[in-house]
């Protein structure tokens, strides 16, 4: 179906019927109420740290309206000036002195009108403040913090998908006394939050020697519960025909897991993995307690450093977090199908 | 060369015992049918062969060597599965070569063993293919050929034709007494189907809640039944059963009666039986006679009349009867209400005493065994 089929489906053939007027502006509002914070935050990290504070705020990023004027080394704002004949002129501030400006017009530089502060109003138009974008890729060490995040994300998820496949296996094709309490103890975890571990893991991490290194990021959380409650549900589906079939074609355990199992949970591997990613690439508080040099910072750390404890430089925070959004959109634009085939996939069949 | 032994092997899931010490041995290239009605453990049996379940007790014993805790993957048995049990995602060269590469052998002689499974189940042009991509018969094959590439010592089968249409199974059936002819090897067949058990087996088990009521080839298991559950079991339509009474047993013979007044004379005394005793007279309804005139053993009124073209099957009631199944060979212009009278050849008779196990009789002496 193609998109604006899909956009003027109906409840009925006839007339638009109410509930579709009710249904579409239902979506709307979840439209709006998902992308509203996506489109503003991209709008703002346009807008320079001035236009940023301003009061109202506007949607689009704007500044003033500047012009070069002969005479002067920098160029000048522009001004919408009330005239005393009360016609209105677009004049430039050359200076400021008290509650007058210095205001010229471009045309003739040497001419100086004296203008009071609330006579003038001042010109904007819409601009673009790329230096958002391109300042901090040169102070802020962008590219090493992004290669931090992706080296965590990708070793973090494809030693999560091997160790959380591997419980699951053991939990769903093994019959063993006190598979389901196991099950349950893993599952119970899930309601410690990290907030509560974080003191002794990060002792635990000390002890290793491991602080400020990138796996003190990766180890505590490869093992994640969900993961193992996800791939084992799914693992519970597959016929055991299959892995009995296995068994008698002399394959070992290690073969049926790699060879059969595997491939065969594909779709919530691939959930798993989008979650994983997610989880990874988001991850704030425990590589923050970690990871204090710089140099070891991963991207979510790295944007911490533009709040400052006195100034947040906001225009600089909003164009990298902009940034830090788009792989994970990318990721999530392409595995999304296997998110949802692989979510009806799992669970009881 | 395999010889299995099974030595009083029992099977319980936790306080519920589904095999209640069987004792049976297969010998090198005999093709034996598990059969029995479901839930008499015939499929559990089979597991425990293969080792994908382990005995309770008792103990199983393959060539001499007692491989009770083998593991399945060392028995070196093949097994089909009721659902083929294909892996979904390997081709079906890979599904037959998968068995193979696990035991280490070289490519060559892989591929040499898939391409003539292949071609001797016809599946050459197919061993690209994905399992999803073939029709039931060619899965099934698929199943079978990973089973003959690996030359195994003993073939399992597990129920294999029950997922084929009616039609398809039975020219699976052939393919199947084919091949053994073909590749000789010991098989092992479990089913529900009493047709599939008579046509392939050169010896049926047949089992009832975890114990075997009897064992022997099929021809004696039509002729001669041990008891009652195997002779109706084995036989379709299945033997007509009617419960009769011991009138008179004396050196003159048995009289036995049965319905409402009807007797039957026996030349001969029949074992332990005496005046007065309860016991079942089974005649199949291919061995029911329909007589014209002379003397007949009962009367009775079509109930319905079933023309198949080659044969015609009646059934009949009687007072004091339950429905009695006759087969008569060619189109018999017989319809519902007409009265037939019937006799039961003498040498075709089964008689089994009120628990059910079969009484011999002289008659039977005259029947093939």
């Amino acid at each position: 179906m193609s998109v604006t089929s899909a956009l003027a489906l109906r409840r009925g053939r006839g007339r638009l019927h109410w509930t579709d007027l009710a249904s579409y502006a239902y979506l709307l509002f979840g439209v709006v109420l998902m992308f509203g914070p996506v489109l503003w935050l991209t709008l703002s990290s346009f807008k320079t740290q001035a236009a940023l504070l301003e009061f109202p705020p506007s949607l689009l990023p704007t500044s003033q309206r500047e012009i070069s004027v002969p005479g002067f080394d920098k160029p000048l704002p522009q001004f919408n000036v009330t005239m005393d004949d009360g016609s209105t002129r677009v004049l430039a501030q050359a200076r400021r002195i008290g509650l007058q400006a210095q205001m010229i017009d471009p045309a003739e530089p040497t001419r100086i009108i004296r203008v009071a502060l609330d006579k003038r109003i001042p010109l904007r138009e819409t601009a673009f403040a790329w230096s958002n974008y391109t300042e901090p890729l040169k102070q802020f060490d962008f590219m090493r913090y992004l290669g931090n995040s992706v080296f965590v994300t990708v070793v973090a998820t494809l030693i999560t998908l091997l160790i959380n496949s591997m419980a699951a296996y053991a939990l769903s094709i093994y019959e063993f006394p006190g598979r389901n309490a196991t099950m349950l103890g893993i599952i119970g975890t899930l309601m410690i939050p990290i907030t509560i571990i974080l003191v002794p893991v990060y002792l635990v991490v000390t002890w290793l020697g491991l602080v400020n290194n990138l796996w003190a990021v990766i180890l505590p959380g490869a093992a994640t519960p969900t993961g193992v409650f996800l791939l084992r549900q799914y693992m519970l589906t597959l016929p055991r025909d299959l892995i009995e079939a296995a068994r008698m074609d002399k394959a070992s355990e290690w073969q049926i897991y790699a060879r059969i199992v595997l491939p065969l949970s594909l779709p919530a591997l691939a959930v798993l993995a989008i979650f994983s990613v997610m989880w990874r690439w988001n991850e704030f508080l425990w590589p923050l307690a970690v990871l204090s040099k710089s140099e070891s910072y991963t991207l979510q750390i790295g944007l911490n450093a533009f709040q400052g404890e006195l100034q947040t430089q906001w225009n600089y925070l909003l164009a990298m977090t902009v940034i830090t959004l788009l792989p994970i959109t990318v990721v999530f634009m392409f595995l999304q199908r296997f998110i949802v085939a692989g979510i009806a996939n799992t669970g009881v069949k | 060369m395999a010889h299995l032994a099974l030595q009083s092997v029992t099977k319980s899931f936790g306080s519920l015992q589904i095999i209640h010490g069987i004792d049976l041995e297969v010998g090198d290239r005999e093709f034996v049918v598990f059969v029995g009605p479901s839930g008499c453990g015939k499929s559990t049996l089979l597991r425990l062969i293969a080792g994908l379940e382990q005995p309770t007790s008792g103990d199983i014993v393959m060539d001499g060597r007692n491989v009770t805790h083998v593991p399945a993957s060392d028995r070196g048995l093949a097994m089909v599965f009721q659902s083929y049990a294909l892996y979904p995602h390997m081709s079906v060269y890979k599904n037959m070569a998968f068995g193979l590469e696990n035991a280490g052998l070289p490519r060559a002689e892989i591929d040499q063993r898939v391409t003539r499974a292949a071609s001797m189940l016809r599946l050459d042009d197919y061993l690209d293919r994905k399992p999803k991509a073939l029709y039931g018969g060619q899965r099934q094959r698929v199943a079978i050929g990973r089973a003959i590439v690996r030359d195994p010592k003993i073939f399992l089968f597990d129920e294999p034709l029950s997922n084929l249409d009616a039609e398809l199974r039975v020219a699976m059936r052939k393919e199947l007494a084919g091949l053994h002819a073909e590749i000789g090897g010991t098989m092992i067949y479990v089913t529900h189907d009493q047709v599939e058990a008579m046509t392939l087996a050169s010896r049926i088990v047949v089992l009832r809640s975890g114990r075997i009521e009897q064992l022997g080839s099929p021809l004696e298991l039509y002729n001669r039944p041990d008891n009652l559950f195997v002779a109706t079991f084995i036989g379709s339509p299945k033997m007509n059963v009617i419960p009769a009474e011991v009138i008179a047993a004396d050196a003159g013979g048995t009289r036995l009666g049965f319905g409402a007044g009807n007797t039957l004379m026996l030349d001969s005394l029949v074992g332990p039986l005496v005046v007065g005793d309860a016991m079942s007279i089974g005649i199949r309804p291919e061995h029911c006679e329909v007589v014209r005139d002379g003397p007949a053993d009962c009367e009775a009124v079509i109930d319905l009349a079933e023309q198949l073209g080659g044969e015609t099957y009646l059934y009949c009631s009687t007072p004091g009867l339950a429905q009695l199944t006759v087969r008569e060979a060619g189109q018999q212009m017989k319809t519902r209400g007409d009265r037939v009278r019937l006799g039961f050849p003498r040498d075709r008779l089964h008689l089994f005493d009120a628990q059910g196990r079969a009484l011999r009789h002289g008659h039977e002496a005259a029947r093939p065994s």
